[in-house]
């Protein structure tokens, strides 16, 4: 018998203890990505802050890549917090899944000295084998390359083998499809073209077939998951939704790839394919905001997890505003021709990361943090409530923030340096001394500032939420 | 309040509608989006109808806007061979290749944008074989190499942002200009809008001579 209040991975199921491993690792992960975004924008405002010894390219590259790094984490973590109660069955290869976390974990933490202490190599494919593959996202190394490919091979087999001998639910379905598709699309990343235009087209199918439709549907399935354990939606609604928004979104997010195949060497149809498809993006992007809030005022509010059920409306909000509105905002052909490459798109990139995938991750570290207390009581009048609701608030203020003053400097960019100047060095650097330009990129650091003071809040109390607390869990319903 | 669910009978409210659906429509779309990635790829193969074969880098390659099109356009001139010697097309993809592998392994596009795809730290590499700051047709591959193997004391911008050495060297500078000088010749539906390419143009024949202008101060 557990006490409640008190951490014990008694508290757990054995997917469950793994996934805490996930997510200890993701949230320290984004606290790298905090802290290598903040010294890269520094060098905005000064550029001879750590010159030749991290240069911006570095922290660039640690910043994005720790990025992607705790998200799959946290997906991973996500996946094995839900997989043993949706299967009604133990974890199928739980020694296996624990060896392969130490694996894979191990490897990041290799490929992070490389990128911070060798940072680059000769132009040989030994650099790109070794040291850094200089493709954004996916810079690491191609010897990581194939570490991740079994990593995940690993984590796939445990998913559908669970479920298979399990339950297999809808939500099942969903997830074990999209997770052979996220894992096969990752393959296309893995060569070398001298062609820069066949290198970035394949690359966009990891990219973007990643971001823009797999990672969307896999946070769906587990976010279905969030809404029937916090509010205790019934389960045939929150599988009915999950289908409607897997037709939208591959339906738009597929062929909306072409919004990435304007400019670069790809014939011109990509221009009204991807401009039409993409349009449609924001739809699955409402149907999930009027799910969450429909499902949630159902409920009247009442659920068992209050900061959990916050990131999760948060979550549905900030997917609308930053992928669908900031999405829309730049992609038809006719703006994206002064738009793209510029602080627009890291505004958009920036709200529509963190509105669409740190927000469920957040959601699913409150999760943990009740159970592994003994499921304690989470809902209003909650001691201390002030640290996850001011660390909400933070976070949510300097990303704000941040995505404000990159959309300025963007419009200020796409019109000084593209449209005026034609994009030349002259032109570039016309626009990122404007005083316009400086301001955004001050006002972005303050953000950045606000961010991480955030950060830290959340650290503080998901580490103490719940402590002591000896009321159960708020049954919802 | 009546506890009955008259949707549970809509068929459009049933997941099994909204499962079939969600198939058919992520099985149609793969499906077109396989067969236009095999349509695209004549188009970018080097040497198709948008990407050109590596071996332009022996001739002039320039960037005008398209009245016809409406557009900037690549514009493949008259033989000018890269430092000066005409590769094969077997040598111009090797070349062109290692300076790919070179920006790839410099991480080039954690500061940068090809394509426009990348970071925003610095400018974008599209065009940079034609980019006016490079001085003159005459001046601008040596100036190029010299700016690759050390950048780092030169002349950048008034924004104090300097890229930084990189240990790059003298070969992998020069193969690096190829890749450019490749990549400018790629046909990108018009991007960059309003590139002022250098002034390629052949000097004015024999023009008299007149002593040079003292140098200014």
């Amino acid at each position: 018998m557990t006490t409640l209040g008190v951490f014990n991975s008694a508290n757990l199921n054995g997917g469950q203890k793994l996934a805490m491993k996930y997510f200890a690792v993701s949230l320290a992960l984004f606290g790298a990505q905090i802290l290598f975004g903040m010294l890269a924008g520094i060098q905005y405002l000064k550029p001879d802050f750590l010159y030749e010894v991290i240069d911006f390219s570095v922290n660039r590259t640690l910043h994005v890549n720790a990025l992607v790094v705790w998200l799959l984490y946290g997906f991973i973590g996500g996946v094995y917090w839900i997989l043993e109660d949706e299967a009604q069955h133990p974890v199928v290869g739980l020694k296996l899944g624990n060896l392969i976390f130490w694996i894979l974990t191990s490897a990041v933490v290799v490929v992070v000295l490389v990128y911070l202490f060798i940072q680059i190599g000769p132009g040989e494919m030994k650099s790109i084998w070794l040291i850094n593959e200089g493709r954004e996202y996916i810079e690491a190394p191609r010897w990581a390359d194939i570490g991740i490919v079994v990593s995940v091979l690993t984590f796939f087999y445990n998913v559908a083998a669970t479920f298979a001998k399990g339950r297999y639910t809808g939500i099942a379905g969903v997830l074990v499809l999209d997770l052979l598709a996220l894992f096969g699309l990752y393959l296309a990343g893995m060569f070398y073209t001298p062609n820069v235009s066949v290198d970035q087209f394949w690359w966009w199918w990891v990219i973007h077939l990643w971001v823009e439709a797999t990672w969307e549907v896999l946070v769906g399935c587990i976010m279905a998951y969030m809404l029937i354990v916090t509010l205790g939606v019934s389960r045939k609604i929150v599988e009915t939704w999950l289908y409607i928004e897997v037709a939208l979104m591959f339906g738009s997010g597929i062929l909306g790839l072409g919004h990435h195949y304007f400019w670069i060497g790809t014939p011109e149809y990509w221009l009204t394919i991807g401009g039409f498809f993409s349009a449609l993006e924001p739809v699955p992007l409402v149907a999930m905001v009027v799910h969450a809030v429909f499902d949630a005022g159902a409920h009247k509010l009442k659920n068992s997890n209050h900061p959990a059920l916050g990131w999760t409306i948060g979550q549905a909000a900030g997917n609308f505003f930053g992928a669908g509105v900031w999405g829309f905002m730049h992609t038809l052909p006719q703006i994206n021709l002064y738009t793209h490459g510029t602080q627009w798109s890291a505004s958009h990139g920036h709200l529509a990361f963190f509105g669409a995938y740190s927000t469920a991750v957040i959601g699913f570290f409150y999760l943990a943090a009740q159970k592994a207390r003994g499921n304690v009581y989470m809902s209003g009048n909650l001691p201390g409530a002030w640290k996850w609701k001011w660390s909400m608030a933070l976070l949510w203020i300097g990303m704000i923030g941040m995505t404000m003053a990159m959309l300025i400097a963007g419009y200020e960019q796409s019109q000084i340096e593209r449209a005026i100047e034609g994009s030349t060095w002259m032109g570039y650097f016309a626009a990122q001394t404007h005083p316009w330009f400086v301001q955004a990129m001050n006002w972005r650091q303050i953000s950045g500032w606000a961010f991480a003071l955030g950060y830290i809040l959340l650290v503080w109390d998901l580490l103490t939420i719940g402590k002591g607390e000896t009321r159960p869990a708020q049954n919802h319903s | 309040m009546t506890s009955s669910t008259p949707s549970a009978d809509l068929w459009w409210a049933s997941p099994s509608f909204w499962r079939k659906l969600a198939i058919w429509v992520t099985g149609g779309s793969f499906v077109m989006l396989i067969f236009l990635t095999f349509d695209t790829m004549s188009y970018i193969q080097a040497g198709g109808k948008k990407v050109p074969a590596y071996s332009v880098i022996n001739q002039r390659v320039d960037y005008k806007f398209d009245d016809t099109l409406n557009r900037f356009q690549p514009v493949i001139g008259p033989e000018e061979p890269l430092f000066g010697k005409v590769l094969t097309e077997a040598e111009a993809e090797a070349l062109v290749s290692k300076g790919k592998l070179t920006t790839q392994a410099k991480n080039c596009m954690s500061c940068h944008t090809l394509l426009g795809n990348g970071s925003y730290f610095a400018p974008d590499l599209t065009k940079a074989w034609l980019d006016p700051a490079w001085g003159s047709k005459e001046l601008r591959e040596s100036a190029m190499v010299a700016f690759l193997i050390d950048p780092s004391d030169k002349l950048h911008n008034s924004a104090g942002r300097r890229m930084p050495k990189l240990g790059i060297t003298e070969e992998e500078a020069r193969a690096t200009v190829a890749f450019l000088k490749w990549m400018s010749a790629i046909d990108t539906n018009g991007f960059p809008h309003n590139f002022k390419a250098m002034d390629q143009s052949d000097p004015a024949p024999a023009a008299p001579t007149e002593p040079a202008a003292p140098a200014q101060p």
